[in-house]
């Protein structure tokens, strides 16, 4: 009886958040599936008509979308490629004894913290800049030309400014699992006469593999909305060149108010995110089991 | 046996440790430094490193702005109110789910953790719809709900994480000495599971302070939160460096203390258990 008591009482305390959680997910879902199916534009109303696939077949087909899928992909791929190495790099030096270690490591976890129009708008304009930002000057300090960033290099800009907000994350991931690495092994490995690579390659680095999993993924699924960043520094230009999928469909829905268009890009962005999500939810729940 | 460790190889990570520091930190600290400056010094080139003339003008000029307060309580009263609306929420669900588990407990927290994979564009446009309709564009009503959903599974996760670790057995004498549910909740529970709650609650004000998707497009000039008050410095001819500073300094300040002093419990919190 207790427990049958209990039972009950257990799912009524679940249920508002499973319930608020449901209608959250499925009814934006469910409509914007449905607008994806119909001619709709917020400049025209009274003309929403069913329309079957051309909305999506417009989507998939408009050159503009495979630019922003490319930048998409670079732009996660190359902040990736950077956090990962850079974090494994900066997590093996500050797991080594120095003075100053805990002040060092507040100062590297810092960029997390700041908002992302914040560290847009500094870097663009304090440190990129092309006549008075800092590079600029330390370019011509050496006798370079100095680089216009936004305009020489719009889409690697974008990156690096995500890279240092997110190169914290990744840091401070991998310096708790290499804590956690066994240092009586390295001993061992090093009495046998492994060197240091050697050391990495065989010990560190598969040590790591988990954590550089997790890394990646939950990355991943953030990278791929970037939004803010994009939104104060370019507004997607010039051109198409920093217009990754998540601005391609809110310029779309909230510049151009086409409804239909948009939710059907909105859904691409939903296939293309569940197939991140599979692999992390499975991570995930192989380590729930444990 | 610990390794030994010479002073020289100390040494040599300390130079190293302290310029990788200084590096990452350093657009931080520019903006802090470029915040006490005149705006003619801002731009100047050479830069200026720390002999300019050190003024509180631009603090002044940011807070007499009229509407820079507005923004900051609205920062306040979204990222609060959505935490503490997720707690309410969250705490009991987690609360059942570590202590009367079922066979679909597991099930429930990883559909809860896929809610989150859903990128926010691919609901932009209901929700914005929605928020049109209902007369909730640009009210803090509105994000107040969007940031507790947003927010909701990594809440009932991380108090999950943490519920889990506190030992049934104390729970079942409390009940045993007649506690009823609630006074198990308030007297037993809630004690041993303040810090959990706690670290939940200081990583979700700062997730849901610096969340720059929803604040950017749900808001005008009225529930407008510092992100976007931020956003409105972007217009080209707009360079304000040192007022941007110094509104950028005010508005990451807070977080970032915040931030420090939850950064034990942030790896945990951030990959939900996955890393410890």
């Amino acid at each position: 009886m207790a427990t049958l008591q209990t039972r009950a009482t257990a799912r009524i305390m679940m249920s508002p958040a499973i319930i608020l959680l449901f209608l959250w997910m499925i009814v934006p879902l469910v409509m914007t599936l449905y607008f994806s199916f119909l001619r709709y534009n917020l400049l025209m109303p009274g003309t929403e008509e069913y329309v079957g696939f051309l909305n999506y077949q417009y989507f998939l087909t408009d050159p503009a979308f495979f630019t922003a899928l490319g930048n998409t992909l670079l732009l996660v791929g190359g902040t990736l490629l950077i956090t990962v190495i850079g974090g494994i790099l900066l997590a093996i030096v500050l797991d080594q004894p120095f003075w100053g270690q805990g002040i060092v490591r507040l100062l590297v976890i810092a960029p997390f913290f700041v908002m992302p129009t914040v560290s847009a708008l500094v870097w663009k304009n304090m440190l990129m800049h092309p006549v008075n930002g800092l590079f600029a000057w330390i370019a011509r300090s050496f006798g370079f030309q100095p680089v216009d960033w936004f305009a020489q290099v719009p889409l690697l800009s974008i990156v690096l400014i995500v890279a240092w907000q997110w190169l914290p994350f990744a840091t401070l991931i991998l310096l708790t699992a290499l804590q956690s690495l066994d240092g009586e092994q390295i001993e061992a490995a090093e009495m046998d006469g492994a060197g240091p690579l050697s050391r990495f390659i065989y010990l560190v680095l598969p040590h790591l593999a988990r954590a550089i999993t997790v890394v990646i993924l939950i990355e991943t699924i953030f990278l791929l909305s970037v939004f803010a960043e994009i939104l104060v520094t370019t507004n997607g230009g010039p051109g198409l060149q920093t217009t990754n999928i998540a601005y391609l469909i809110y310029s779309q829905a909230l510049l151009q108010f086409d409804v239909g268009g948009a939710s059907a890009g909105g859904i691409v962005a939903v296939i293309l995110a569940n197939i991140v999500a599979v692999f992390l939810i499975r991570l995930i729940g192989k380590n729930l089991e444990r | 046996m610990a390794r030994a460790v010479t002073t020289r190889r100390k040494l040599v990570f300390t130079i190293l440790g302290w310029s990788i520091g200084f590096l990452i930190f350093f657009p931080i600290l520019w903006t802090f430094l470029t915040s006490f400056k005149t705006e003619g010094a801002a731009v100047a080139t050479p830069p200026q490193f720390l002999l300019f003339d050190w003024t509180l003008e631009n603090y002044h000029e940011v807070q007499s702005r009229s509407d820079y307060g507005k923004h900051v309580m609205n920062s306040i009263v979204i990222s609060v109110g959505s935490t503490l609306l997720g707690l309410v929420l969250a705490i009991p669900a987690a609360w059942a789910m570590a202590f009367s588990p079922t066979k679909r407990t597991k099930d429930i927290l990883m559909w809860m953790l896929s809610t989150k994979m859903m990128p926010s564009v691919g609901v932009l446009v209901p929700l914005y719809l929605i928020f049109r309709d209902w007369g909730l564009l640009d009210s803090r009503l509105g994000l107040v709900a969007v940031l507790t959903m947003i927010n909701l599974p990594i809440i009932v996760w991380m108090l999950y994480t943490y519920f889990k670790e506190i030992p049934g057995e104390i729970l079942e004498a409390a009940r045993m000495d007649g506690a009823s549910l609630m006074k198990e909740i308030v007297y037993v529970l809630t004690p041993m599971a303040i810090p959990g709650i706690a670290s939940t609650m200081l990583l979700n004000i700062i997730l849901a302070w610096n969340e720059a998707f929803w604040t950017l497009n749900l808001t005008a000039a009225n529930a407008a939160p510092l992100t976007a008050f931020i956003a409105s410095y972007s217009s080209p001819e707009g360079l304000f460096w040192a007022k941007l500073s110094a509104a950028s300094t005010m508005a990451i300040a807070p977080i970032l203390i915040m931030g420090w002093f939850s950064q034990k419990q942030l790896v945990r919190g951030l990959t939900l258990g996955a890393v410890k």
